[in-house]
């Protein structure tokens, strides 16, 4: 992990809060679409929040493609999840929704559990190959010092 | 009556998130290091090498279904209930299906981190 990884999961981590937080402004504007009339979804796509919130999770997207092709999947979800943290300030100071007190202990709870997961290493899919790779190796160097006793 | 859409639509959003981002861990795994790809053969031969992964088109068919999952949950429930609940819930399902289909070491330090999410989203939801 360098600064350079490091800095892809901060970008995964604000693309996300802020294109999130840019639709549901933008769907509060749009107001509630009907089962009935679910072509509402599409016209959404029009409303100038909502597009720039989709240009931000695209952007979100590229950052975790990107992360996820040399971390683990419950290593980068994780170890960006300082991103609940920027909603709920993104909620309370930009969209002025209500965040009660449980749900900010909520809040502390979920980024106190990712914490947790962050000091651990990133990528451990492989870290079984490679333990089963030297594994082999013993076993063939040790069967190699049996055929030469 | 919203907050049962809510939760239904958070539901969907959960499903296809973990499906999707199965599929998509697995695809980039397949492509390789991203970063060391591109300085190798270029951003262009990075971007082809990954559209061209069927696992990568079906984990993005995926996550649409849970992008309009979304839409339709932000129309009828708060940012910071809807989020934090279908990404937490998100959270743990990709622990399991991380540990069952990926093979990542899903040790004791990431379950006790699932459980406080987990706790969290309780919260969240009360």
């Amino acid at each position: 992990m360098n600064l350079r990884n490091y800095l892809v999961l901060a970008g995964v981590t604000v693309f996300a809060a802020a294109g999130d937080s840019m639709l549901s402004h933008g769907m509060k504007q749009v107001g509630s679409i009907s089962l009935n009339h679910l072509q509402g979804v599409i016209f959404a796509i029009l409303n100038p929040w909502v597009a720039v919130g989709i240009v931000l999770l695209l952007a979100f997207f590229a950052t975790y493609m990107t992360a996820l092709s040399w971390a683990d999947l419950t290593y980068v979800l994780p170890a960006t999840s300082l991103g609940y943290v920027l909603l709920a300030l993104a909620a309370r100071f930009l969209l002025h929704e209500h965040v009660s007190p449980l749900r900010w202990l909520g809040i502390a709870l979920i980024t106190g559990g990712v914490g947790f997961v962050a000091g651990g290493p990133a990528l451990t899919e492989h870290l079984d190959r490679e333990t089963a790779g030297v594994t082999a190796e013993g076993r063939a160097a040790a069967g190699v010092g049996a055929v030469k006793s | 009556m919203k907050g049962v859409y809510t939760w239904c639509a958070i539901l969907a959003i959960v499903f296809a998130s973990v499906v999707g981002d199965v599929l998509l861990a697995h695809a980039m795994k397949q492509v390789g290091d991203v970063g060391a790809l591109r300085r190798r053969s270029g951003l262009v031969a990075v971007i082809r090498r990954t559209l061209g992964n069927p696992n990568f088109l079906l984990g993005v068919m995926a996550m649409a279904v849970a992008f309009f999952s979304l839409l339709f949950a932000l129309s009828w429930g708060d940012v910071s209930l809807v989020a934090p609940a279908a990404a937490s819930l998100t959270f743990i399902g990709n622990a399991i299906a991380a540990k069952i289909f990926l093979h990542e070491r899903v040790d004791r330090r990431r379950w006790i981190a699932a459980c406080l999410v987990a706790a969290g989203v309780a919260l969240l939801a009360g």
